[in-house]
C-alpha cells in the first residue's frame, strides 16, 4: 500500500510483458505443400468471423502459401463449404 | 496428354436416393464412355450448404477423381451446366503437390478402414 501511495507500483516478480514472439509460416514449418479446399475446418483458421481472409501480418503465412490459402478459401466458397459473407463464424 | 482432375458437384436435395444414385452413375458412365479413367470417388452425402443455392439449404456432395484428356473437360462441364439436378460443380486440375496429398490421404483412409475391419 505504501508503495502505491508513492505513485509507483512495485512487483515482486516482473510482470509478463508480452514479449514479441516471432511469427512463422505454419506451412513452411510443418512442410505442408498443398492446402485442401475441401477441409473447411482447417481453412476457418485463415478467415475472420465474417468469413473474410485474414492478412498475412496476422497469420504469419509466407507470401507463397498465402496465395494458396486464398485460392483454397475461394474454392471452398464456391462449393458452399465456406460462406462468402458470414456472421459469427467462430 | 492425360491429366488428372477432380470434380466436386452438389446435387439438389429434392432427389430421392435412387435418383441421386442414377445421377452419379450418369456421370461415371460419361467418363468411362469417353475413355477417361476414374481414379477415386467419394460420396459425402447430404450436407448443409454454407449459403443457400437456388433456395436450397442442403445438397448431396459427390467427388470424382479421374484421369482424362484436357479436351474432354469442356464437354464435361457443359453437361453439368445443362443438368438441372446439379446445383454447383467445381473441377480442379491436379498438380504434383495435390497429387501427393490425395494419395497420402487415400492411403491413410484405407489403413484406417483396415484397422476397423480387423
Amino acid at each position: 500500500m505504501a508503495t502505491q501511495q508513492q505513485g509507483e507500483i512495485k512487483y515482486l516478480t516482473p510482470i509478463a510483458v508480452d514479449t514479441k514472439r516471432k511469427k512463422y509460416c505454419r506451412f513452411k514449418k510443418s512442410g505442408i505443400k498443398y492446402i485442401d479446399y475441401k477441409d473447411a475446418d482447417f481453412l476457418l483458421k485463415f478467415v475472420n468471423e465474417q468469413g473474410k481472409l485474414l492478412p498475412r501480418r496476422i497469420t504469419g503465412t509466407s507470401t507463397k502459401y498465402q496465395r494458396k490459402v486464398a485460392q483454397a478459401v475461394k474454392r471452398a466458397r464456391h462449393i458452399a463449404l465456406l460462406p462468402y459473407v458470414g456472421d459469427l463464424l467462430k | 496428354m492425360v491429366k488428372q482432375y477432380e470434380t466436386v458437384f452438389i446435387m439438389t436435395p429434392v432427389l430421392s436416393d435412387e435418383q441421386m444414385k442414377e445421377t452419379v452413375e450418369k456421370y461415371q458412365k460419361f467418363l468411362v464412355s469417353k475413355g477417361a479413367e476414374i481414379v477415386h470417388e467419394e460420396h459425402w452425402g447430404l450436407r448443409k450448404l454454407a449459403y443457400p443455392i437456388q433456395k436450397k439449404a442442403t445438397g448431396f456432395y459427390h467427388l470424382i477423381e479421374f484421369k482424362a484428356d484436357p479436351s474432354l473437360i469442356r464437354e464435361w462441364e457443359v453437361t453439368f451446366k445443362r443438368d438441372e439436378r446439379i446445383l454447383r460443380f467445381l473441377t480442379v486440375v491436379f498438380d504434383k503437390h495435390m497429387l501427393a496429398y490425395s494419395e497420402k490421404k487415400r492411403a491413410k483412409s484405407k489403413a484406417a478402414k483396415e484397422v476397423t475391419e480387423s
